[in-house]
């Protein structure tokens, strides 16, 4: 008998990388996992040593390999997904970062992004999105601009960019590529043509000698030291709308991490919010056409649940926040807009900050703790509301997946405040197991999208359970809360600081 | 209710006081606020001492809280932590052997059903979180029986909710020493007419029970002839153990 193959795939996040193994049903075999540091140099500033992630990565394949108990021969195919949107800057003689990463929550490009404003109807035209310190383009630009001597190099083609897919392909097959999913967040990609685009390169200044070649998210890029073919890249948020088998228009995905991001499937043209949300390329297997996706992004839902743990210390665990918060029946009329760095989809407000409104003498730590889960489902409510007035369609099951579905308490309040089914699939790591099957589907491990569709399972089903006069009722409360936000931060503020 | 201890109940005061502030207390201090004279308060501070309730300050002589005590309130596991921590084994527990996949804790005498995956066949089925077993008629219930740190039986009379059901307490105490020798639990139709479970335990950091993993489902898939197709135990023995060695990370 041959002996069974299993697919791996590396999913390099923000603050862990890990590596599962898969097998054909697409269950879990195994699991390692490291975290590395996240380095704060100043308000505001969030940085990687890609070095330190790399060398982490490399540990991790054997680690997953010998933890099933398998050896590498038995690997059919090796997917990669990562963090978007973080930039990497390397020479391509020493294979050395040349500085730390910028991570995509950075907001040092704040004053830079403002500053190309004259540019933003090119960028929303022809890169499907808004200026914001949120995308690669303007990180390139800063280091560009700050370290001597980077941009001769950079137009020398002695140094290179990358983001994290980028920089561990480099490393795992030798060559300087980058997917399209990855490619779609740099503002730097025309999203019509999948190529690199002349004129966005020259209003944002960035050389095309360092960027990596554009590819497919499924074909077989290159081999590891092991032999083990490398053959899917995708953004994390693309690589779980494809593990939720989402590959008809209309279907849609949430994904609950620290931030969250709901990508609705909009076939093979690129549709152009009139709501606040992105335009982004969902998924390209090998020669195929690319499939588009519109995209809400919420900058804060799980890491609000962090902040209570590590800032108030209201609870030891961020899974706790779930008994802190069935102490109290309600939310007692308390209200929490976590715009820590601004408000993202659908308002992409960068001059809002937080507010906790409605406090009264009343408001106990449970009802706080009420008040962050409801943020998670109110945050979700407007981002479904800008999805189905620019889709034209109603939702009518939302599939959440990401490591907050273990909250129960919060995915009852997601079906009662939008009103339709929550579901959560059989494997709540879609976004590994996405690049686990367009890996496979590269290699032939599995024939076609069919075949993974026919694994995909409901593991829970959460249904709406309030009235709709209480549920309008709290929505007006959040909106309330929601423009007491905005206009917080004074421009001539931001700069300075 | 018999006689109170004295020095129990001063031992109580002595906690109270030092955790009152976060002053630290000498015993003159502590004598005057309890009324009580030093010699009584030395001998009981000595024994609080070395239990690690109470910590003495090297330089100042004075007492303040231990992290002993700091610590036994929160060294139980949260049931959302468990779920949280369990979440991927138990879905893959439930895609290896097709059937719904259950954790339980115990509650108050029962199995509170702390998490529930359906069986991936995606026919109607309403999620069971929440909802209370009885202990002696499930497996995930004699697993956490028999592995229960303090050793409690059931009330009786033991509810019988099939003919198959326990309903003598030695029979289950006989049971329940099976449970244990072979690390695993069965029922066989013994809470619901033609349906089967298999439960294993989950064991925390310090090897002591904290829940129990198990599967559901229809007699003629899990078992033949009366016997229990025995790969199905393995599934749930294999989910019970990674999650046991995800506990210990």
């Amino acid at each position: 008998m041959p002996r069974p193959h299993y697919v791996a795939a590396i999913d390099q996040g923000t603050t862990s990388s890990r590596c599962i193994v898969f097998d054909d049903a697409g269950n879990i075999i195994s699991v390692a996992q490291r975290e590395h540091r996240q380095i704060f140099p100043r308000p505001g500033w969030v940085e990687h040593d890609a070095g330190e992630i790399w060398q982490a990565v490399r540990a991790l394949l054997g680690e997953a390999v010998s933890g099933a108990g398998i050896e590498d021969a038995q690997i059919a195919a090796l997917g990669i997904t990562n963090q978007r949107e973080t930039t990497v800057l390397w020479d391509r003689e020493t294979g050395r970062p040349v500085c730390n990463a910028i991570v995509w929550q950075d907001t040092r490009t704040d004053a830079l992004t403002r500053a190309l404003a004259e540019h933003e109807s090119l960028f929303k035209e022809r890169a499907g999105l808004p200026l914001a310190t949120y995308f690669s383009g303007p990180k390139i630009r800063w280091l560009l601009d700050e370290i001597p001597g980077l941009r001769e190099r950079a137009e020398r083609g002695e140094v290179l960019f990358g983001t994290m897919d980028s920089w561990l392909l480099w490393n795992l097959t030798g060559r300087h590529i980058t997917d399209v999913t990855n490619a779609s967040r740099t503002m730097l990609m025309n999203i019509h043509t999948l190529g690199w685009d002349d004129e966005l390169l020259a209003a944002m200044g960035v050389p095309r000698a360092m960027l990596p070649e554009i590819r497919p998210s499924a074909e077989v890029y290159g081999r590891t030291a092991g032999g083990v073919p490398v053959a899917s890249a995708l953004g994390d948020q693309q690589a779980a709308l494809f593990g939720q088998t989402c590959f008809a228009p209309g279907e849609t995905k949430s994904t609950y991490g620290s931030g969250s991001f709901l990508l609705m499937n909009t076939g093979h043209e690129p549709v152009v919010s009139k709501h606040g949300l992105l335009t982004t390329v969902g998924y390209q297997i090998g020669s195929g056409p690319a499939t588009y996706a519109l995209e809400g992004a919420i900058a804060v839902t799980g890491s609000l649940v962090q902040w209570l743990r590590d800032n108030l210390g209201l609870i030891s665990s961020a899974a706790e926040i779930e008994t802190l918060a069935k102490t109290v029946d309600d939310n007692g009329g308390c209200y929490f807009v976590p715009a820590f760095s601004g408000l993202f989809a659908p308002h992409w407000r960068s001059d809002a900050r937080g507010v906790i409104a409605g406090l009264t003498g009343f408001v106990n730590k449970g009802h706080l703790a009420r008040a962050v889960l409801e943020a998670t489902a109110w945050q979700t409510r407007e981002v479904v509301d800008a999805m189905n007035a620019d889709s034209g369609l109603d939702l009518t099951t939302l599939r959440a997946d990401g490591g907050m579905t273990a909250d129960n308490l919060l995915m009852q309040t997601l079906a009662d405040v939008l009103a339709v089914p929550v579901i959560r699939p059989m494997v709540a790591e879609t976004t590994a197991l996405g690049a686990a099957y367009a890996a496979g589907l590269a290699t032939g491990y599995w024939p076609d999208v069919e075949s993974l569709r026919a694994n995909w399972h409901k593991a829970a089903e959460w249904r709406p359970a309030i009235d709709e006069a209480v549920r309008e009722r709290e929505y007006r409360n959040w909106k309330k809360a929601v423009a007491r936000t905005l206009g917080w931060v004074d421009q001539e503020e931001e700069s300075r600081a | 209710m018999g006689e109170t201890i004295q020095s129990v109940e001063r031992a109580a005061a002595i906690l109270r006081l030092l955790a009152s502030g976060p002053r630290q207390l000498g015993v003159a201090e502590l004598a005057k606020a309890l009324g009580l004279p030093k010699g009584t308060l030395h001998g009981i501070l000595r024994t609080l001492v070395r239990v690690g309730f109470v910590e003495q300050d090297q330089a100042t002589g004075k007492y303040r809280l231990g992290a002993t005590l700091l610590h036994l309130g929160s060294s139980y596991l949260d049931v959302n932590e468990l779920r949280t921590r369990s979440i991927n084994w138990a879905d893959a527990l439930a895609g290896r052997s097709r059937e719904s996949a259950w954790i339980g804790t115990l509650h108050e005498g029962h199995v509170l059903v702390i998490h529930h995956v359906f069986r991936p066949d995606d026919s109607m089925q309403t999620l069971q979180v929440g909802t209370y077993l009885p202990t002696h008629a499930s497996a995930l219930g004699k697993v956490l029986l028999a592995y229960d740190p303090y050793g409690e039986a059931p009330a009786a009379p033991l509810r019988a909710y099939t003919k198959a059901t326990l309903t003598d307490p030695k029979a289950l105490e006989a049971e329940l020493d099976q449970v244990r020798t072979r690390g695993w639990a069965a029922e066989t139709e013994e809470l619901t007419e033609g349906e089967v479970a298999i439960a294993a335990p989950i064991k925390d950091a310090r090897g002591i029970v904290v829940g129990a993993i198990g599967i559901r489902g229809a007699v003629e898939r899990l078992a033949s002839d009366g016997a229990l197709h025995m790969e199905y135990v393995s599934y749930v023995r294999d989910a019970a153990r990674a999650i046991t060695r995800a506990l210990a990370r």
